[in-house]
């Protein structure tokens, strides 16, 4: 039966194959360059003392590549829930050729299942292969960014494409046997991927581990600095630190005994200790904007940080494996109650 | 006479419409069937479900002493052309005939590789290129080469032209006469019938109106012709499946087992095309006094 299953798909496979060359090609070809680049500028600028300059022109290396590689780790899981996926038993059904398969000495369950595991892995080691040639060739530029949590990182590196791959094939098969058609059913796997992967994306990766907790200076936060409020309270705000490689969830002003300050709490603070920087505009310099006094903002700064710091939840970088495996356990389960609920679709009915 | 295919009650339904209800059925072993019927009497339904195609919403459904498609074995001792003789467009003649070795552990090689040769198939072509004809000769040499007990074919000449149908029917007598199998056929060409089949099951919605030895139905049933008179005086052995009149004339279609003597009519045979029309005109409308008389034989 995988014989069949192989027949049917080897045309795809050996597209999919050629695919993948030319994309290793031209990595190979410019991954050493990124390399050469990063040992002569960024892993050297401490010496020349340009370190800034330094990171944002390597990370900006290649911008259309850098670009077009992580939008082609984006698709090819889609790609593949729509032209493996959907057409695997909605084409049978439509041209009636299932008729022939489901007639012959083999039951459904096999036809399905030898077609699920050619299919669906040829889909993962696919995607891994991909995934494995784009982590290594990003792995210059993600070391000088340090965002490896960022979801254009996260989502495009390591293992959890595999899982992508898995549960958009997954689902266009399912759909492609409920729908019992092609076209509605890559609709059904276009829509149903993307809302999947918006949802577990934003709400379960948050949750798939529990954050570790760390108190961080307010001059930490990433914007530092006084806001008023409409109402005109003026307040302080920090943001949340940058902590390299590392994921912040969340920050918090708290005062020394861990309680989350309110804004009227700061404010009177700011009142007591450094009642200028409240001032309203036009009371110093210009008419339309206050020109803060750099020394009165610091030392506005260093009094409140005898009093407060944040309260940091974040994911910190040894994380990161951890969360790749997870997420890509999340997909893979819910890549297997698809293929079961097809397999029942499959073998129950049908026309 | 062993039954290759019992249906009791048998019913498949689609939401609230019945696409077959009721289907009480029996067919013999050993012979090349017809189940004629018109269109939407419920042949393809019927037949689906015995291969296993579909799943009977009522009544109960035995092929070859199991339930349709029960597992490989009983898989493998069904063979079905599909109607329309569906095939993979994109897969040559010869990957067919790989595909059937694969998936059958009773594989005919050989039987296959001489039929396509037989038939001046280029084993090269890809299915989608065939004819019509050469199509469903594939369908039939896939489906015999699995070496089934059972051949179940489903309007296998419906869309063929006169000559690639007589030839393909020509083939299927054949391959009957060599491998020894039942065969169930449906079609509502019943000319076709006629050159093949052996036994005829009418079924017009869902119910059997008819079923025998061709044989058997042909010396059963004449033709009556003689002066007008009400079919109702006839005797009680003599069922009248069908009345016409003219101002004068009165034409009967009768069936009785023993001969008829009665010196006012003449007696023709019948054919079995007139036969069959006789018995869907009827479930089809019914006349009172038609029905008065049928109930007269139990």
């Amino acid at each position: 039966m995988i014989r069949l299953s192989w027949r049917q798909f080897r045309l795809h496979a050996a597209l999919s194959a050629a695919g993948l060359v030319i994309v290793a090609i031209v990595l190979a070809i410019t991954g050493p360059h990124l390399v050469d680049l990063y040992n002569s500028t960024v892993a050297s600028c401490r010496t020349r003392g340009d370190c800034a300059t330094a990171l944002t022109n390597f990370v900006h290396t290649d911008g259309f590549l850098q670009h077009a590689i992580t939008a082609l780790l984006f698709i090819v899981p889609a790609l593949i829930g729509i032209f493996w996926g959907a057409p695997l038993v909605a084409r049978e059904l439509e041209t009636g050729s299932f008729r022939v398969a489901w007639t012959q000495s083999v039951t459904r369950t096999r036809w399905l299942s030898s077609k699920l595991v050619l299919v669906g892995g040829a889909a993962m080691i696919a995607t891994g292969l991909l995934s494995l040639m784009v982590t290594w060739w990003f792995h210059p530029i993600d070391r000088a960014n340090a965002t490896q949590f960022a979801s254009n990182v996260f989502d495009a590196r390591d293992v959890v494409p595999i899982g992508y791959a898995a549960f958009a094939f997954a689902l266009g098969v399912t759909a492609g046997a409920a729908t019992r058609r092609t076209v509605p059913a890559i609709a059904t796997t276009l829509v149903g991927f993307i809302a999947a992967r918006l949802a577990i994306t934003h709400w379960v990766r948050p949750n798939l581990l529990s954050p570790a907790h760390t108190a961080m200076a307010l001059n930490q936060g990433d914007s530092l600095g006084f806001v008023a409020t409409p109402s005109g309270l003026v307040t302080f705000v920090s943001g949340n630190p940058a902590i390299p490689n590392a994921w912040t969830i969340s920050s918090a002003i708290v005062d020394k005994a861990g309680r989350t300050q309110s804004a009227q709490a700061l404010n009177a603070f700011i009142d007591r200790y450094c009642p200028n920087i409240g001032a309203p505009p036009g009371a110093g310099g210009s008419a339309h904007t206050t020109q803060a006094d750099p020394s009165a903002f610091n030392a506005c700064i260093a009094q409140l940080s005898t009093r407060f710091h944040l309260a940091v939840a974040y994911q910190p970088p040894s994380h990161f494996w951890t969360i790749q495996w997870l997420e890509l356990g999340v997909y893979l389960v819910l890549s297997l109650i698809l293929a079961t609920a097809c397999l029942q679709l499959v073998r129950r009915r049908l026309r | 006479m062993s039954i290759v295919l019992e249906a009791r009650g048998l019913g498949k339904r689609y939401g609230r419409r019945w696409a077959l209800r009721d289907c009480t059925l029996s067919v013999p072993a050993g012979r090349v069937v017809g189940l004629v019927g018109p269109n939407g009497a419920g042949k393809t339904t019927l037949l689906n479900l015995a291969v296993g195609l579909l799943a009977a919403s009522a009544g109960a459904l035995e092929v070859l002493g199991s339930q349709p498609a029960a597992g490989v074995e009983q898989l493998g001792r069904v063979g079905f052309v599909a109607q329309e003789t569906p095939v993979y467009a994109s897969l040559s003649v010869a990957d067919h005939l790989r595909l059937g070795a694969w998936m059958n552990p009773r594989w005919d090689a050989s039987t296959a590789r001489e039929r396509v040769e037989k038939l001046g198939l280029d084993p090269r072509q890809r299915a989608g290129k065939l004819s019509g004809g050469q199509r469903a000769q594939l369908a039939l040499t896939l489906a015999l080469a699995k070496h089934p007990e059972l051949l179940i074919l489903d309007e296998p000449v419906a869309s063929l032209d006169p000559l690639a149908r007589r030839e393909f029917l020509q083939h299927l007598m054949e391959a009957v006469a060599e491998h020894e199998l039942s065969v169930l056929l449906s079609s509502h060409l019943v000319a076709d019938l006629e050159r093949v089949c052996d036994h005829l099951v009418v079924l017009v919605a869902s119910r059997v109106q008819i079923a025998g030895d061709v044989d058997e139905l042909l010396a059963s049933h004449h033709r009556l012709t003689g002066a007008r008179r009400d079919p109702k005086s006839l005797p009680g052995d003599q069922e009248v499946i069908e009345a016409s009149h003219t101002d004068r004339q009165s034409t009967l279609l009768v069936r009785s087992e023993g001969p008829i003597y009665d010196p006012s009519w003449a007696v023709d045979s019948v054919g079995m095309e007139d036969l069959v029309l006789a018995y869907m005109s009827r479930a089809v409308d019914p006349e009172p006094s038609r029905r008065t008389l049928s109930r007269v034989r139990p």
